[in-house]
């Protein structure tokens, strides 16, 4: 039922800023695409540009087989005409409006009959689990409801692409993570191919099918959570993706299968990689031990933060920092030695010039 | 040969393209609203401007009595000689112009002591009756600008100008020196009285805006109360001085009132009086010289005032976001400071009114005795040996022709007002940050910054003849409401701007999402939700135009005759009674009209005071 979109080189200048910088994208139909990153990498305006609310300065954009915005041939539609919805961070309900008109708005410009209208009303506040609210006005209606009704409203007039910019920032934490759910559930439904943006990387991790990692207007990597969680194409993917963060040591390869920290070397696959690395190793990855194993390198516990479900430990050695994560409540004690095993299997190396994926796990 | 390996697209398909971004662009509501508006103000404000320079700059017909080479229509610079540098320059320019400065600095320097003091014992100390203070510092400001310089003759003249004693001979006996019947001071006092609200306004908001924290951190360190005054609330307050500063020293070297009533009987020429007897002699080109003086004076000032306080802060009031700031005890000082403060302000409120009143019940003027009582001047019938035969004021047609006039006036140009106001709003907020828009914004600021005489001076100029289709509209009622909607474009520009900028964007693209035209969007959006704006912004705009004088001054006839105006002829006639009653009534009108205001939004004039 979703449609495709397909984005060639597009990009829109703010003046001197370039807000999307010749950026290509195609999203099958159906799919659930997040667009992730730092505040001011040009997110919105990248989704602005495909609901066409923002005039981009080159590139072409196509929704479906329609060709809906072309610089070269001067095309750019109008955003009503896209048959797209669009939810937006404040959810924009017209306050002067009850959500029954709220939700007609739309329905009522494609001159819809009036019982139908009625009837898809209904249904889409079911959908959202607020059916009974037709009457209210926006004010009298809490945040996390507000929410619901901007869903609805875009889902009363069944656009073939749900486009939703950070929907769920204004909620507070435990709204957020039912909300998760239901939007992922209502995509699932509807099988609307949807564009989502926020910058809340547990939100991307845990709804999206695909993540596109944004940095100043350049898409960084686009995949699957999974591709982007266990191999991110730079160091930037990589050091913004994951909490605590990825450790990143730098260091020497020189051919053979080992790493020169400086202090320590550690074995790793570099499949013939030489020159300056970064080594990246997510916290889960690293093996912690309160006594002496073989291959493994000792340690400081500098500090220890247990959270209930796990628990992160601050490792120093020689002016070396290393962030762990391991499951449970650790017994280890600040000040405690400890020994860490690093995972020839999970590393992934980076070039240190370019900051590229030159060995992944 | 090489051959080039990229793909071009071909010449006629650029072009295409060119095309259609063009159309694209021309067809959105904004931008067509923007070239809309943009060729009003060009008709409205530039073509005027550029009419009256080009009159400076050629020979009128009547200049030939002066150079007797004169051609009619060909380039000169005789204008500019004769009012810069020739002999007469110093009578028909320099001396106005000085007297102009004078009185605008002593005026806004005078409101400043005044307006701020006020607002510090309002805002900052325990004074009682803070909110009977609050209102009667509007109410000055709601009168019209003349009408305390009419009481002050009423009270102060002398026979210096022939005619009749004023109460203060008639009580003391002495006849009261020059200085203090005519002339600048009583100009620059009875200005001040009218223009403090704009200090008291602006000032109350900057120290009620100002965060008490930042004084009480000041205190912490140990400094002393004026220590904190000077160094931490003065360098904070400095914005709002310096926008009352300039509001009020345009306003003044504008006005046109004051200096009539009060300079003209001792041959006291102000710029804005030299230009209306310019206007009277048929000197068009003179006049428009002093009009230009007048205008670089104004823009000068509001530019430098722009240097200093920043881009347009000084247009806009700083709204207060309301501390609760610690107040001063006045301890002893409460009573009898709170005792005087009310008191000068009835005095200044109130009894320019009585006296008028009182004035208009007296048969002969300056006979101040109980016999002397009458209700002539307001039901009697004509009597060939009282004013000319003219009737009482509620008996006279041309009374209830000028009432009717001044309403008729007010309420168009309202409505206009309001119409611009939300076209305006829209084309500059819709397209903010685009050239077009900065530019539509930037003219509709001009009027801001012409004096109002020097602004009806530019309409004379415009419409005397028929240009193309425009018919000639001198004369014409049509006219009044041109030159007052013109003016009040600032105000409209940002009352539409501020109303738009409050519904946020998102409002309006959702509308766009879900497919609405940009007609629809604006009819069932962005209506409904800046009309509240609009409709006080109309109220506004109805109550200001009531008691304009100086913009209309040189643009009435006697069949377009408003009461503003009419108070200026009867006193010209020296129909004295006359003009007083014609004036209470405007007055009326004008409170009546202020009372529906703060029926409709429950609050005070400030929100859109002289804005
Ligand atoms: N209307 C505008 N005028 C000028 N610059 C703009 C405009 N909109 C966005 N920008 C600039 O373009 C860049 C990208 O902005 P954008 O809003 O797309 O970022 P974002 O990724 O959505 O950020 P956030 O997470 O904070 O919402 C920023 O540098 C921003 O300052
Ligand atoms: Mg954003």
């Amino acid at each position: 039922m979703g449609t495709s979109i397909l984005i060639k080189n597009l990009t829109k200048r703010f003046g001197n800023v370039v807000a999307v910088n010749q950026v290509s994208l195609t999203i099958q139909p159906g799919t659930f695409l997040t667009l992730l990153g730092p505040s001011g990498c040009g997110k919105t305006t990248l989704l602005r540009c495909i609901a066409g609310l923002e005039d981009p300065d080159a590139g072409e954009i196509y929704i479906g087989d329609k060709l809906v915005f072309s610089s070269a041939q001067g095309i750019n539609l109008p955003a009503g005409q896209r048959n797209l919805g669009l939810v937006f961070q404040n959810y924009a309900l017209w306050p002067h409006m009850t959500v029954f008109k709220n939700m007609t708005f739309a329905l009522e410009i494609q001159k819809m009959p009036k019982p139908q209208m009625a009837q898809r009303v209904q249904e889409s506040l079911a959908e959202v689990q607020m059916a009974g609210y037709d009457e209210r006005y926006p004010r009298e209606m809490s945040g996390g409801q507000q929410q619901r009704i901007a869903l609805a409203r875009m889902l009363a007039y069944r656009p073939k692409v749900f486009l939703m910019d950070e929907p769920l920032s204004n909620l507070d934490a435990r709204l957020r993570i039912d909300m998760r759910a239901e939007l992922k559930r209502l995509h699932h439904v509807s099988g609307a191919t949807t564009v989502y943006v926020t910058h809340d990387q547990i939100e991307a991790l845990t709804m999206s099918s695909d993540i596109a990692v944004m940095k100043e207007g350049v898409i960084q990597q686009m995949d699957t959570p999974d591709r982007i969680y266990r191999c991110p194409a730079n160091l930037f993917v990589a050091d913004f993706i994951g909490s605590p963060k990825v450790n990143l040591l730098e260091g020497r390869a020189d051919g053979a299968n080992s790493i020169d920290l400086g202090k320590f070397k550690l074995a790793a696959n570099t499949r013939g990689a030489t020159g300056h690395i970064v080594v990246a190793v997510r916290p889960e990855d690293i093996a912690v031990s309160p006594t002496a194993a073989p291959n493994a390198i000792e340690f400081k516990a500098y500090s220890v933060l247990p959270s209930g479900a796990d628990s992160t430990i601050v490792a120093q050695r020689e002016g070396l920092e290393v962030t762990v994560r391991v499951m449970g409540n650790s017994k280890i004690k600040m000040d405690d030695s400890i020994w860490l095993t690093f995972n020839a299997d999970l590393l992934n190396l980076y070039d240190k010039a370019s900051g590229n994926l030159i060995v992944s796990s | 040969m090489a051959f080039p390996t990229t793909y071009q697209p071909s010449f006629s398909l650029q072009l295409l393209a060119a095309w259609r971004r063009f159309m694209h662009w021309l067809t959105s509501a904004h931008v067509i609203l923007a070239l809309l508006m943009l060729a009003l103000m060009v008709y409205l404000i530039l073509v005027p401007l550029y009419r009256m320079i080009e009159t400076t700059l050629t020979y009128q017909e009547k200049d030939i009595h002066y150079v007797p080479e004169a051609v009619t229509g060909e380039f000169t610079w005789f204008h500019w000689t004769r009012m810069l540098t020739d002999e007469i320059a110093q009578v028909m320019t320099y001396a106005p112009l000085q007297h102009s400065l004078v009185i605008s600095i002593g005026a806004t320097l005078l409101a400043l002591l005044i307006g701020s003091a006020l607002a510090w014992m309002a805002v900052r100390t325990d004074m009682a009756g803070r909110n009977v203070i609050n209102t009667l510092a509007t109410v000055p400001y709601i009168m019209p600008s003349w009408t305390i310089a009419m009481a002050w003759t009423v009270l102060f003249k002398n026979r210096t100008s022939g005619g009749s004693p004023g109460i203060y001979e008639f009580l003391i006996g002495a006849s009261p020196p020059d200085w203090l019947a005519y002339g600048p001071v009583p100009i620059i006092i009875s200005s001040a009285l009218h223009y403090y609200t704009f200090f008291f306004l602006f000032v109350s908001a900057a120290l009620m805006s100002i965060d008490s924290n930042l004084e009480e951190a000041g205190e912490l360190m140990g400094a002393s109360r004026w220590r904190i005054l000077r160094k931490i609330t003065f360098p904070l307050i400095v914005p709002a001085l310096l926008s009352g500063f300039i509001m009020t020293f345009s306003k003044v070297m504008g006005t046109f009132g004051g200096p009539n009533v009060l300079g003209i009987p001792v041959g006291y020429y102000t710029i804005s009086t030299m230009i209306r007897a310019d206007m009277g002699l048929g000197n068009y080109a003179d006049g428009f010289v002093l009009a230009i003086v007048l205008i670089l004076f104004a823009m000068t000032t509001v530019y430098a005032n722009q240097k200093v306080v920043g881009t347009r802060k000084s247009y806009e009031t700083i709204g207060g976001r309301g501390f609760v700031a610690q107040r001063t005890r006045l301890r002893k000082w409460k009573t009898v400071l709170t005792a005087g403060v009310i008191v000068f302000q009835l005095i200044v409120a109130i009894l320019p009114l009585a006296i008028l009143a009182f004035s208009t019940f007296m048969l002969i003027d300056g006979e101040y005795t109980p016999s002397n009582f009458t209700l002539h001047y307001w039901i009697g019938e004509s009597t060939p040996t009282i004013s000319n035969g003219v009737p009482g004021v509620l008996r006279n047609p041309d009374v209830y022709k000028g009432a009717w006039n001044s309403i008729a006036l007010s309420l168009w140009t309202a409505f206009f007002a309001a119409l611009l106001g939300v076209l305006l709003g829209y084309a500059i907020a819709k397209g903010r940050g685009t050239r077009l828009s900065k530019l539509v914004e930037q003219l509709a600021f001009i009027p801001y910054v012409i004096p109002g005489i020097a602004f009806g001076a530019v309409y004379i100029s415009m419409f005397a003849k028929s240009v193309g289709p425009i018919p000639a509209l001198y004369g014409t009622f049509a006219l009044l409401v041109v030159v007052s909607v013109a003016k009040h474009l600032p105000y409209s520009a940002r009352t539409g701007v501020s109303a738009m900028l409050q519904v946020g964007r998102e409002l309006e693209e959702a509308g766009q999402v879900a497919g609405a035209n940009a007609w629809e969007r604006f009819r069932r959006i962005i209506f409904p939700l800046t009309s509240p704006g609009f409709i006080s912004g109309f109220l506004m705009t109805f109550i200001t135009t009531m008691r304009e004088l100086s913009l209309i001054i040189l643009l009435v006839t006697p069949s377009t005759q408003v009461l503003a105006s009419m108070t200026i002829r009867y006193l010209e006639n020296d129909d004295t009674q006359m003009a007083n009653a014609v004036i209470i009534i405007l007055v009326t009108l004008v409170l009546i009209g202020n009372w529906l205001i703060s029926l409709f939004r429950g609050g005070s004039l400030k929100k859109g005071l002289g804005m």
